[in-house]
């Protein structure tokens, strides 16, 4: 999904990610800091939440519908090299080209080789997802290619400068940034002269810019949110109808979509045509929904090209316990219930997306190894909003729990003992005594009370610090459980 | 190895033993809408008519008699001189038009026409009630996509037979191998709610006619 803030603000835009990934804390920081973009998460997020609750309440049947998504994506992934080939195989029936990408590069590598044998110097890209995560702006420019995005929030992003924008830039807010917008507007070549800084204006002139672009296209880059095995359709779902242009008007369409993507049949769609919209945008339906099989004379593009990208997916299969987390249709809902990600958004998360879901699976294709990764499923206060509004029923709470397990195993075989696990033995051994640890507890708060400015500690000392990287720790009260316990009256039997 | 083989290894030896499990899709779910909803084919709709409209689109009616007039005064209110309509549109739909010139689209017609349009008429394939959406399959009376992508307006006939309750009856009527486009009103850009924008791609104002016959 695609277009908007979700189904939406899924396409992520352009560039790989240049430099090694920063801790989540680290990247954290620098959203943090960036109050407009605060407000504006919160204020979509909210929105979305309760679009979302509304859109899944109306329906008697959502439980059953989420229970028939789960199994339907499970089927898919216990069998997608059989999917996959049955895929290929009607995708090809019908006239369409698959290829391919064992990574990112060689997708990349793929999209602008099939680009450059259409001898056309120009692309437009809509509601591509994989375009950050394959560095596909980047490597279409270095060949001499120039790119045009066609989704708003990516246009407006650009224009405010870099070839690289945020990861998934949030929709511009017409009614609240009409003066900067206007100024980035007006640096439009096709723009009017006497640009209105009135909201409705600003749209139709962004408006009337990607139409132009669209409607002149003769090579398009697009993504899929579905591919159905059994006839070889893909479907891609979106509000801003930019898919719908980039699908219809070139002469060569070339679509890039994760292996995971694929779905056995066609009335499978009846199950995720319903869950997918009402769980990304709160729609009953997206507004615009395109599928297509092959080519189709005399409509559309005379040529397709399906690019399949693994790029680590496999990496997650490969995970008994994460392989569920492939089940994911990238609705965002999970994102949208996060407290953590409502204050960060997407780009701390690194170039595989961000939210709860991605705090899972980027560790899974990783690994543990790097500091960065290892950050991510600690990104999480588990409170357990995300697993209660996946549409596919993915624990993420436990995928988190169980990376988690897997980063502590991987630091305990280091040579040198990581401090956490230094302190882990140590609490181990206070822990192991009761008169060691009720010491230690009387001790501890005396500290702790010390520490503290107004019953907050902003910062604990040494190597403790870094616990409250990430937060404020309340200081302990003067009185522990335990003192209390000792000294509760125990007369007549109280409770 | 090319990387086709490469992949479905990779998958392979990812599943290990567990390749090839099948899992039952337990299919509770509805595939029609209750007997509360729809008691009655005018329930249906009723809410077809409802969703449609929530989704900023306008709706009017008509019977099977007026329908050429009721088309009329659709383009008449928008002031539509020049339209585009597929070329297999059933000529009575057009027959009371006054002043306002039906381009045939050949195939061959270009976008700059198309673009200097100032609507569309289709038909549609399948509507849906519970969502408010309707489908165009590039069937009888509707025409490439390029057609109702690129005027302005759309103004889509729905005759009421064609009006499905559920998303899983939709699929089922639906033919895959065709290109479909679904409907649920004009684009929109932005955020959510608050923060959504007029905008996006396809037309922005979006008119259906209902037909009971
Ligand atoms: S994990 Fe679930 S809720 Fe999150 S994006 Fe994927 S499908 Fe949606």
């Amino acid at each position: 999904m695609t277009g908007g803030s979700s189904a939406g603000g899924r396409d992520s835009s352009a560039g790989p990610v240049p430099l090694p990934m920063p801790k989540f804390a680290a990247a954290a920081r620098t959203a943090l800091a960036d109050t407009g973009l605060r407000r504006d998460l919160r204020a979509d997020a909210a929105a979305l939440r309760r679009r979302r609750e509304a859109a899944a309440g109306e329906l008697g049947d959502w439980q059953e519908l989420r229970e028939a998504g789960r199994a339907i994506r499970d089927e898919t992934l216990l069998n997608l090299d059989a999917y996959l080939e049955r895929l290929e195989k009607s995708v090809t029936e019908a006239g369409g080209a698959v290829h391919w990408a064992a990574d990112a590069a060689e997708a990349a590598r793929l999209v602008t080789g099939l680009v450059r044998a259409t001898g056309q110097g120009e692309v437009v890209t809509a509601a591509v997802p994989a375009a950050r995560e394959i560095g596909l702006h980047d490597a279409l420019a270095e060949a001499g290619v120039t790119v045009h995005p066609t989704d708003l929030a990516e246009l407006v992003a650009r224009l405010g400068g870099g070839r690289r924008p945020a990861a998934r830039p949030a929709p511009p807010a017409f009614h609240r940034d009409r003066a900067r917008l206007r100024e980035l507007l007006a640096r439009l070549p096709d723009a009017p002269p006497d640009l209105p800084d009135d909201p409705a204006a600003l749209a139709a002139a962004a408006r009337d810019h990607l139409r132009r672009r669209l409607l002149s296209a003769r090579v398009a880059v697009c993504g899929a949110d579905f591919m159905v095995a059994d006839t070889g359709t893909l479907v891609l779902l979106e509000s801003e109808g930019n898919g719908r242009a980039a699908v219809t008007v070139p002469d060569t369409l070339i679509c890039v979509a994760g292996i995971d993507a694929v779905v056995p049949t066609w009335s499978d769609l009846e199950v995720l045509l319903q869950l997918l919209p009402r769980s990304a945008t709160g729609d009953r339906m997206s507004p615009a929904v395109s599928t297509w099989t092959g080519v189709t004379p005399g409509d559309g593009p005379r040529e397709l090209h399906l690019v399949l990208l693994d790029n680590g997916r496999t990496a997650v299969l490969a995970d008994e316990a994460g392989r569920a987390a492939l089940r994911c249709v990238r609705c965002s809902a999970c994102a949208h219930v996060c407290p953590v990600y409502e204050r960060t958004g997407d780009e701390p998360y690194g170039p595989r997306g961000g939210g709860p879901i991605g705090a899972v699976v980027t560790p899974l294709v990783e690994g543990v190894e790097s500091a960065a990764h290892a950050s991510l499923p600690y990104a999480s206060t588990l409170c357990g909003a995300c697993a209660d509004v996946c549409p596919v029923k993915i624990d993420i709470p436990g995928l988190l729990v169980h990376l988690r397990g897997a980063v502590v195993e991987s630091r305990r075989r280091r040579p040198v003992p990581t401090p956490e696990l230094v302190m882990m033995r140590s609490a181990a051994w206070t822990m192991g005594e009761q008169g060691r640890y009720e010491a230690a507890l009387r001790s501890g708060a005396r500290w702790a009370r010390l520490l503290s400015r107004g019953g907050r500690i902003r910062r604990l000392p040494g190597l403790l610090g870094k616990w409250t990287e990430a937060r404020d720790l309340p200081a302990p009260p003067a009185g522990g459980f335990r003192g209390w316990w000792r000294a509760r009256p125990r007369s007549g039997g109280a409770r | 190895m090319s990387s086709r083989e490469r992949i479905l290894r990779r998958v392979r030896d990812a599943l290990g033993e567990a390749r090839g499990t099948g899992v039952d899709v337990p299919r509770g779910y509805r595939r029609r809408l209750t007997a509360a909803e729809a008691a009655t084919r005018a329930d249906v709709v009723a809410m077809f008519t409802e969703r449609v409209a929530a989704r900023r689109a306008t709706v009017r009616h008509a019977g099977a008699d007026d329908l050429a007039t009721s088309v009329a005064a659709a383009l008449w209110a928008r002031a539509a001189r020049r339209i585009a309509a597929p070329a297999d549109l059933p000529f009575g739909w057009l027959s009371e038009l006054d002043g306002v010139h039906a381009v045939a689209d050949t195939g061959l017609t270009d976008l700059e026409t198309l673009q200097g349009l100032d609507g569309v008429v289709t038909g549609c394939a399948v509507a849906i009630a519970q969502t408010g959406t309707i489908v165009l399959d590039g069937g009888r009376a509707q025409g490439r996509r390029l057609l109702s992508l690129v005027p302005d307006y759309h103004l889509c006939v729905v005759h009421a037979d064609q009006i499905v309750g559920t998303v899983p009856e939709a699929v089922a009527r639906l033919r895959p191998e065709r290109p479909l486009t679904w409907i649920s009103g004009p684009p929109v850009a932005g955020g959510p709610e608050a923060r959504r924008a007029e905008g996006g791609q396809g037309p922005r104002s979006l008119e259906v006619l209902i037909v009971e016959d």
